[in-house]
């Protein structure tokens, strides 16, 4: 007979109400875990997207997920000729925001030479960019549509959405589109004519225009990145990133700060969570006292009496976790940010909230065991 | 020995006594108590409030353990140089049952629950705890509320429930600590004759503490307490 199910059933609406309360607690939990994953999961999207295997960025950089990278044009071919490299491709990344129909869109641009590495992993509908200029490939979470007008630059240059991809997005969640590098290019380095002219009068060189932020590398099979990223350091005198490092940067760098604030508010509601179960425990078992002493009393030991509070408190927790899993699950795709809940952190949450309950149930637990049985007999 | 019991003492007190307290906040609640239940045997334990009954009754259900004496149990020494502390929840587990002045049922349980509780205590397997227990409240005619919550239950029924769990664990020795005090004088005799039923059927041995008069021609035997001594004249049997 499973006494803790007993009096739980006994108590069926302090628990349910409890379990609910702590539901929702958990439910935020897991939320955050998943905001976090989803993050993580967008943020990589883009530079695994083309599958490189060296980043070559501005010497003394991380690459453009981590600081800005300004390199020349030519550098794709410099780096092209050197021993290993298979393919490069000079690519640019902005984050730009604009307007259609009468909506602010805030966009991540990345400029690419069609035919090389760099551009859509995969397009759902429509095509890649097959002409020079203003075509764009855009991810289907901006909203927009195919044949769509998007108007960019300073003089609202109109960008024809001829592709569209899925679940590409920025490490802030902003959706990611690829318009070609001459484009790009224009869009992040080109100067107004008054600029031009006021450079002039100064008597200043012209500023360039034809800059790159990244060229992506792929090997030849058997080259080691680390290997051919010192060959180009060496020779060429720029910084060369493998993949693996480039990730590490963005993961470490840029999104160990929203981690740690997440992480932050977890603890919070850990704890929390862990004080709403200590006190319906403890509640319940100062309700009971008379109960448990009448129990010691006929011979019940004092593991029994413990194991009655302890699985009470999991009984509580591990309810209270699923429906907060249940809760966030339901809710999932209503967050703005990608949920992504995945067994891994569902497994982590679920060891976190046995000890929670095990933490729990100590003061009750306590409490217990200081009962003497011949307080059944006090009148 | 008395005339309705027979057999060797169920419970027999050698020199009980028990003190709180040193030097001169010394209490002495009980004072070398000497005495013999049997088998078929209800013996009322009385006295004025203080005199020592409920000390009495918690030292023979093994609940506090006296400052000096030994007694015997079913034909187990407790207390003696040989006894551990920890035989003492086993020995209220297997040799006594327990009838408080009120129910003291476990609210979150059934009739039927609350005495297969105290059967699976002992490692009796649920599905036949239930059964015995089922088949304890017929023989106390609660039967019929074997489902009901304690809530549900009247005075009288709860108590009867609560002597058929005293009785789930089949003791030979039945402690009942004022019993009657909260059922009228009806009630209260059908409790008696109940326990009277008990103590014939199962040859148990059944103390009663108790203040309320009119049970007292129920017993067998009365044991006087006065200051924590027993009246000799009443301890009856010991050899």
């Amino acid at each position: 007979m499973n006494l803790a199910f007993r009096d739980i059933r006994h108590n069926a609406l302090r628990f349910a109400l409890t379990s609910v309360g702590l539901g929702l607690l958990l439910g935020i939990v897991v939320a955050m875990a998943g905001i976090y994953e989803g993050a993580l999961d967008d943020a990589l999207r883009l530079p695994r997207a083309s599958h490189p295997d060296l980043w070559v960025v501005q010497p003394g950089t991380k690459g453009p997920f981590a600081e800005p990278s300004r390199i020349p044009r030519d550098t794709r071919d410099l780096v092209r000729r050197i021993p290993g490299v298979a393919a490069a491709g000079a690519v640019t990344f902005e984050s730009v925001q604009t307007a259609v129909q009468g909506k602010p869109l805030r966009l991540d641009i990345e400029g690419y030479e069609p035919g090389r590495i760099g551009g859509p992993e995969s397009i759902i509908a429509g095509h890649g960019i097959t002409e020079s200029h203003y075509q764009m490939v855009a991810d289907r979470s901006s909203g927009l549509r195919l044949g769509e007008r998007v108007p960019l630059g300073p003089y609202h240059d109109p960008y024809t959405v001829v592709g569209l991809t899925r679940g590409m997005v920025n490490s802030a969640g902003d959706p990611v589109a690829w318009v070609s590098l001459l484009d790009a290019q224009s869009l992040q380095f080109a100067v107004t004519p008054p600029l031009q002219r006021r450079e002039q009068a100064s008597g200043r060189a012209p500023l360039p225009t034809a800059d790159i932020n990244a060229v992506l590398v792929r090997l030849q099979p058997g080259f080691a990145p680390e290997a051919v990223a010192q060959d180009i350091v060496r020779w060429k005198h720029l910084s060369a990133v493998p993949q693996r490092e480039e990730e590490s940067y963005l993961t470490v760098f840029v999104i160990e700060k929203m981690q740690r604030q997440l992480g932050m508010f977890m603890a919070i509601l850990i704890t929390v969570s862990t004080v709403i179960i200590a006190l319906l425990i403890y509640t319940l078992t100062m309700d009971k006292l008379r109960s448990i002493a009448t129990l010691k009393l006929v011979g019940a030991s004092d593991r029994t009496i413990i194991g009655l509070i302890v699985q009470e408190a999991l009984i509580i927790g591990v309810t209270g976790f699923w429906l907060g899993v249940a809760f966030t699950s339901a809710l999932a795709s209503h967050f703005p940010r990608r949920v992504l809940i995945l067994p891994r952190d569902i497994g982590l949450l679920f060891g976190v909230v046995i000890v929670v309950c095990l933490l729990a149930s100590v003061l009750a637990v306590h409490a217990a065991v200081k009962v003497e049985p011949a307080q059944a007999l006090a009148g | 020995m008395p005339a309705s019991a027979e057999g060797p003492a169920l419970i027999e007190l050698r020199n009980i006594s028990k003190h709180y307290g040193e030097g001169q906040t010394r209490v002495d609640a009980l004072v070398g108590v000497t005495a013999a239940v049997y088998p078929g045997e209800i013996v009322g334990l009385l006295g004025p409030s203080g005199s020592g009954k409920t000390t009495l009754l918690n030292v023979i259900g093994c609940v506090i353990e006296p400052s000096e004496g030994w007694m015997m149990l079913d034909r187990e020494r407790v207390y003696d140089a040989q006894w551990l502390r920890a035989d003492l929840r086993r020995l209220r587990l297997e040799k006594i049952g327990f009838v408080f002045q009120t129910p003291n049922l476990l609210p979150f349980l059934n009739s039927t629950e609350n005495v297969a509780a105290v059967m699976e205590l002992m490692s009796v397997r649920p599905r036949e705890a239930r059964a015995r227990a089922l088949q304890l409240l017929n023989y106390l005619d609660v039967g019929h509320r074997g489902l009901s919550m304690p809530g549900q239950l009247s005075g009288g029924e709860a108590q009867r429930v609560a002597i058929a769990r005293a009785l789930a664990n089949a003791p030979r020795i039945i402690l009942a600590d004022e019993p009657t005090a909260a059922l009228d004088s009806q009630r209260a005799g059908v409790v008696m004759d109940l326990l009277r039923r008990v103590a014939i059927d199962r040859r148990a041995a059944i103390v009663v503490v108790t203040h309320d008069e009119k049970i007292f021609d129920r017993f067998d035997r009365v044991f006087h307490l006065r200051d924590g001594r027993l009246d000799a004249t009443a301890a009856g049997g010991v050899k």
